[in-house]
């Protein structure tokens, strides 16, 4: 079992949801964040402060997945979050030692493996 | 008394009073529709929406001055005015013929309505014009279409010379900004999301307090459309106070009926159909037909807009069905209730006169015919120039960052100030 968690630009949020559910991944949580990747900064002004925003506006896709499905998920997020301009985002796969689905007590690959209606 | 301190001729106090008033309630409509469309848009277009109202006092204002309001008001030619009033020329103290205000009270009072115009046609374009061809077409808009249309029902043209009523705008205001913004939807084109995804309102709040002052401002902009205290505008007034709430009821009806629930958004668009129905009626029908016309009102607009959310024409915040649609329904029934012993005017159709309704169904076709019509030509002469469009990258991002360089929900956190001595660190680039 893998964690999968994706940094992506909010405005292609939709498209990575759109692409995960074309890749049968259910079961995802994102939040949104702030982050810098080495994009270049974006300066505004408010009545003559100017400010440089360091911190680009992202958002955190975590997705808990069985290792058959991990590249599928990887290349979802990839498809999903790509425009080729610098701030795309990252992508990280960390390993997981345990998952628990609350409502049954199912552990592990039972807990991250949807339910069939 | 000094000599200047007194009245010019003809001038009522009274009058020139309520006049100012109204005038200032009539601005305010101005950006009360900027929180209005602000509301309705994504979070990340909050201030380009607002701006594109603020844009429209800024480039209106100044093209009324200079030429829109000589072309509306001066002289009585069949189409269009003449240049006899260009930048103000004679425009002062002394009240245009058949006003008891000043001429120049007049001016900025009519000039308040080619703004109000100007801002509501930028409903149609939200989320993805570029600000400077916005504005550039503000200017000739408020020229080529406000001014000619204002000429026709207000300034003494062909539609009013033939006996088309309208009280406070249903011709250049009304149908003049819904048949317009049909147009430019057509022209600039849907969103890039458009249909794909839900794009929805992202202030709930904004809404309805924009509708509410609206409706505050649509008090000066009817009830004084009788240019005086007299009797048209304390029955215009009271029929502002009386359509729209009709117009909610009913609207509070048809959303039980359709989705079992009343939605805020809803009651806020009934408020603006009900303003917009009652505009070109207001100082022609009796009370008791203003309260039905607020009711029927309701129906066309609320399923234009129903039926064209299922439609690939993204003119997204639906000024057709609620400043087009609900202006040519209150100016067709003129034409069937409208009664000389309330206005002293005329009759409508039930009381005894056909050919009124015959001149206010011909308005209902001129007007947005012409309406349309220039508008697209003129987008598509503009765009012919230079992109109307911003990028798919920067509708993406939002434009509020890529059209202004500011953020309506700036947090701070990360913003780290740029002194003089330092310079820019940074490129201002696409975020």
């Amino acid at each position: 079992m893998k964690l999968v968690i994706g940094v992506v630009r909010p405005e292609k949020a939709n498209d990575v949801l759109e692409a995960l559910y074309r890749a049968e991944v259910r079961g995802v949580s994102m939040t949104r964040i702030q982050g810098h990747g080495g994009e270049l900064d974006r300066v505004e002004t408010y009545r003559g402060t100017t400010v440089q925003i360091g911190l680009s506006e992202k958002v955190r896709f975590e997705i808990a997945v069985s290792d058959p499905f991990v590249d599928r998920t990887v290349e979802a997020l990839c498809a999903g979050g790509r425009t080729g301009e610098v701030g795309d985002g990252k992508i990280f796969v960390v390993p997981l030692e345990q998952v628990v689905r609350i409502r049954t007590g199912e552990t592990d690959v039972a807990a991250v493996t949807p339910v069939e209606k | 008394m000094s000599p200047l301190a007194a009245a010019a001729t003809g001038v009522d106090t009274g009058d020139t009073a309520w006049m100012l008033v109204a005038t200032a309630l009539v601005l305010l409509m101005t950006p009360a529709l900027g929180l209005f469309y602000a509301g309705l848009v994504r979070s990340k277009n909050t201030l380009n929406t607002f701006m594109m109202c603020v844009g429209a006092i800024a480039v209106a204002v100044v093209t009324w001055a200079a030429v829109g309001y000589s072309l509306a008001f001066d002289g009585d030619g069949g189409l269009v005015g003449g240049f006899g009033h260009a930048f103000l020329d004679g425009v002062a103290f002394a009240p245009r013929e058949g006003t008891t205000i000043p001429h120049l009270l007049f001016f900025a009072f009519q000039g308040t309505f080619c703004v109000i115009t100007v801002a509501l046609v930028s409903g149609a374009v939200v989320e993805r014009m570029r600000f400077g061809p916005f504005l550039v077409f503000a200017a000739l808009w408020s020229v080529l279409v406000y001014a000619v249309l204002a000429h026709w029902a207000f300034g003494g043209g062909w539609l009013q010379a033939n006996g088309t009523l309208d009280f406070a705008g249903g011709v250049p205001v009304e149908m003049g900004s819904g048949f317009s913004a049909l147009a430019a939807a057509l022209v600039v084109g849907a969103r890039k999301d458009y249909g794909r995804q839900a794009l929805l309102p992202h202030n709930a709040v904004y809404v309805l307090l924009g509708a509410g002052l609206l409706w505050f401002g649509w008090f000066g902009f009817n009830g004084g459309s009788g240019f005086s205290t007299g009797d048209a505008s304390t029955l215009a007034f009271t029929n502002t106070f009386l359509a729209p709430a009709a117009t909610l009821v009913v609207w509070f009806v048809l959303d039980l009926v359709r989705g079992r629930r009343v939605t805020a958004i809803g009651a806020a668009t009934a408020i603006v159909v009900g303003c917009v129905a009652i505009t070109p009626a207001g100082g022609f029908v009796s009370p008791g037909w203003a309260l039905a016309l607020g009711a029927l009102a309701a129906l066309p607009s609320y399923f234009l807009i129903v039926w064209r959310t299922r439609t690939r024409v993204d003119e997204t915040l639906d000024v057709l069905a609620a400043h087009g649609t609900a202006g040519l329904f209150g100016i067709v029934f003129i034409g069937l209730v409208a009664q000389t012993s309330w206005n002293g005017v005329g009759d409508g159709l039930l009381y005894g006169d056909a050919e009124q309704l015959l001149w206010q169904l011909i308005a209902a076709v001129a007007a947005p015919a012409y309406a349309f019509v220039a508008t697209y030509v003129l987008l598509r002469v503009i765009g012919a120039l230079t992109p109307l469009r911003a990028t798919e990258h920067e509708e993406a991002v939002g434009m509020d960052v890529t059209q202004h360089g500011e953020d309506a929900y700036a947090t701070g956190e990360g913003a780290i100030l740029v002194t003089p001595e330092a310079g820019h660190v940074g490129v201002p680039v696409r975020a």
